[in-house]
């Protein structure tokens, strides 16, 4: 297996891109950001199409549209929207409800550039919807594979560069901010980089699976483990674990397209972590 | 394209204008279907705003995706495998919400765990079927324009049970969906009126999308209601607003996109960002004039009150 190119350029991207998603999933899960980290992913859907119709290459498309709306999401996230009683470490229901609103009408500005697009030439729109919604991560040529794995390595430094702030403004707010932490700036900061991991990883999974790699790996280490940096250990082995295992699954099961099997493997890990923790394994839980 | 048919251009008096739209049926027929499905979803989706469930409505709304596949895959109608999977996927989020044990994040994430799964089993079936990604326009966004006169029957015949099957859950379901702790308290079954909802919400979601398609059916669940508990936090009047709002977006939006080539799901979802965004800016104007005027009493329009 391990003898076939494009099996190397997947597991080395794959590789990275896991590490990037398990990382920065674990804060989206601590945070309570999923449906931000969702409604991210699915942008990547209109970036890459904006870019087909305006003639640049996707990948400019899918890390402006990310990274903006990823900065957007951080700006607009505590302070105009959250502006009620309730104060909680990270989004709540109301923000839910809001980015909801705002990523529909992204999404209509994507089949409003996908009807751009497939104005210009016919097969085109049917080929980048299918490449950018369920990713290809077996067509990567050995470049593609190298500067993938190098934006998700860096992503995963800088993530992990902010990583002791990020966690006191999550878990605990108003003391990280009474005591000088720059929260507002830290999520920002953060939801940007939550961005360029999507932006990563929609290439290699697709916007619309790339939220599984991100959430299922990372709650279930948040099951096994309380302990912040144990927990982001564990959620970017489990990340690698579903990305290996599924890309030898797809190699061995031809009809089988690879990123369902990562994904797949991603959520079967989340509901062993459930079935697990529930029996006691692992630590008691709240 | 309406454009291809009528080619019609805006004049300066709207009775004229109106009158051109409604002399074509399919065009009744849209404004009908649309109407139709922003009173239903208006009603579900203020609830649905109201718990904080606008992500598991998000990921019932996408449900849409492996049903159809599955449905092409085993040669079935596609409405089962619309209804087969939001019932589905009700039920497993229904699982997840109901451990009282679990977080606020940890439910997002176990419903991310559960839309991620769906959509891979899509993809699994859309491959297995051999199919191309032909219609992406159309799942995304439906074909409101082209809808018959059985779909409209049958949209409002769901819309009837699904609005009365609310009607009769409206008093406890408002109880446990404002204050779980004190409704489970006074012998309220929070978790079985929490599937029950799910599963409303599901039956909602899988009639709409075969016509709106899976992101329109989302924006109409939650930006009309959104908005109306933006501007008022007393329940009956922001219900009424909400259908109000919903009908004026999807009219508005068809309306529209008659007279314009793009699709008719770009202008829904652009006008109802745009309430949307008008909203938030009155309620944040509202609680601002309130602060500065204290003398008058605490009225403050605070959406986040109702959600509290």
């Amino acid at each position: 297996m391990l003898s076939q190119e494009f099996i190397r350029n997947a597991l080395l991207a794959g590789t990275f891109v896991a590490l990037a998603c398990g990382v920065a999933g674990w804060f989206v899960v601590l945070r309570g950001q999923v449906f931000a980290g969702d409604a991210l992913s699915h942008v990547a859907f209109p970036g890459a199409l904006a870019a087909a119709a305006a003639g640049v290459d996707q990948r400019i498309g899918l890390f402006v549209a990310t990274i903006a709306v990823g900065a957007g999401i951080g700006l607009l996230g505590r302070g105009v929207l959250a502006h009620g009683s309730r104060v909680t470490a990270g989004a709540s229901p109301t923000d839910d409800t809001a980015i909801g609103t705002a990523f529909t009408f992204i999404l209509g500005l994507g089949v409003f550039f996908l009807a751009r697009v497939s104005m210009g030439s016919a097969g085109a729109s049917g080929a980048v919807g299918a490449h950018t919604l369920f990713g290809s991560i077996f067509g990567l040529s050995a470049g593609e594979a190298c500067l993938a794995a190098l934006i998700a390595l860096t992503t995963t430094l800088l993530i992990l560069a902010i990583a002791r702030p990020l966690l006191f403004a999550s878990v605990a707010p108003e003391v990280a901010g009474a005591r000088g932490v720059p929260t507002r700036l830290l999520g920002v900061v953060f939801a940007a980089l939550l961005g360029a991991v999507a932006a990563e990883a929609a290439q290699a999974l697709g916007a619309l699976l790339l939220l599984g790699l991100l959430t299922a790996p990372a709650a279930a280490a948040h099951r096994f483990s309380r302990s912040p940096f144990a927990g982001i250990a564990l959620a970017a082995a489990l990340a690698v674990v579903a990305v290996w295992g599924g890309i030898a699954l797809a190699y061995a099961i031809p009809a089988l397209p690879p990123s369902t099997a990562i994904v797949v493997l991603a959520v079967t890990l989340y509901y062993a972590s459930v079935a697990l923790t529930a029996r006691g394994v692992g630590l008691p839980h709240r | 394209m309406p454009a291809e048919l009528a080619n019609p251009t805006l004049s300066f008096n709207v009775a004229h204008d109106v009158g051109e739209l409604l002399e074509y049926h399919f065009m009744t027929n849209a404004l009908l279907a649309g109407g139709i499905v922003a009173v239903m979803a208006g009603v579900v989706g203020w609830l649905m705003v109201l718990r904080g469930e606008a992500f598991a409505g998000h990921t019932l709304s996408m449900m849409a995706f492996p049903g159809a596949a599955a449905a092409a895959l085993i040669g079935i109608p596609g409405a089962w495998g619309y209804f087969l999977f939001c019932g589905a996927g009700a039920g497993a989020i229904a699982r997840l919400s109901g451990r009282e044990h679990f977080s606020w994040s940890e439910q997002s994430a176990g419903i991310g765990a559960v839309q991620a799964l769906a959509l891979a089993l899509g993809f699994f079936f859309l491959s297995l079927y051999g199919g191309v990604l032909g219609d992406l326009e159309s799942l995304l966004f439906g074909d409101l324009l082209g809808v018959g006169d059985g779909q409209v029957l049958l949209l409002a015949a769901v819309a009837v049970v699904s609005v009365s099957a609310l009607a009769l859950l409206a008093r406890p379901l408002l109880f446990a969906s404002v204050d779980a702790d004190v409704a489970a308290a006074r012998g309220v079954p929070v978790r079985a009126l929490s599937l029950a909802f799910l599963l409303l919400l599901g039956l909602t979601v899988a009639a709409t999308s075969q016509i709106t398609g899976v992101l329109l059916v989302f924006a109409l669940l939650v930006a009309p209601a959104a908005s109306a508990q933006a501007l008022t936090a007393r329940p009956l009047a922001s219900l009424l607003l909400t259908i109000a709002l919903g009908l004026a977006i999807v009219w508005l939006g068809l309306g529209i996109a008659y007279f314009s080539v793009s699709p008719a799901g770009f202008f829904i979802t652009t006008v109802a960002f745009v309430v949307y965004v008008l909203a938030r800016v009155t309620a944040a104007a509202h609680a601002r004039l309130a602060r500065a005027d204290p003398p008058a009493p605490a009225q403050e329009p605070c959406p986040e009150g109702v959600i509290a």
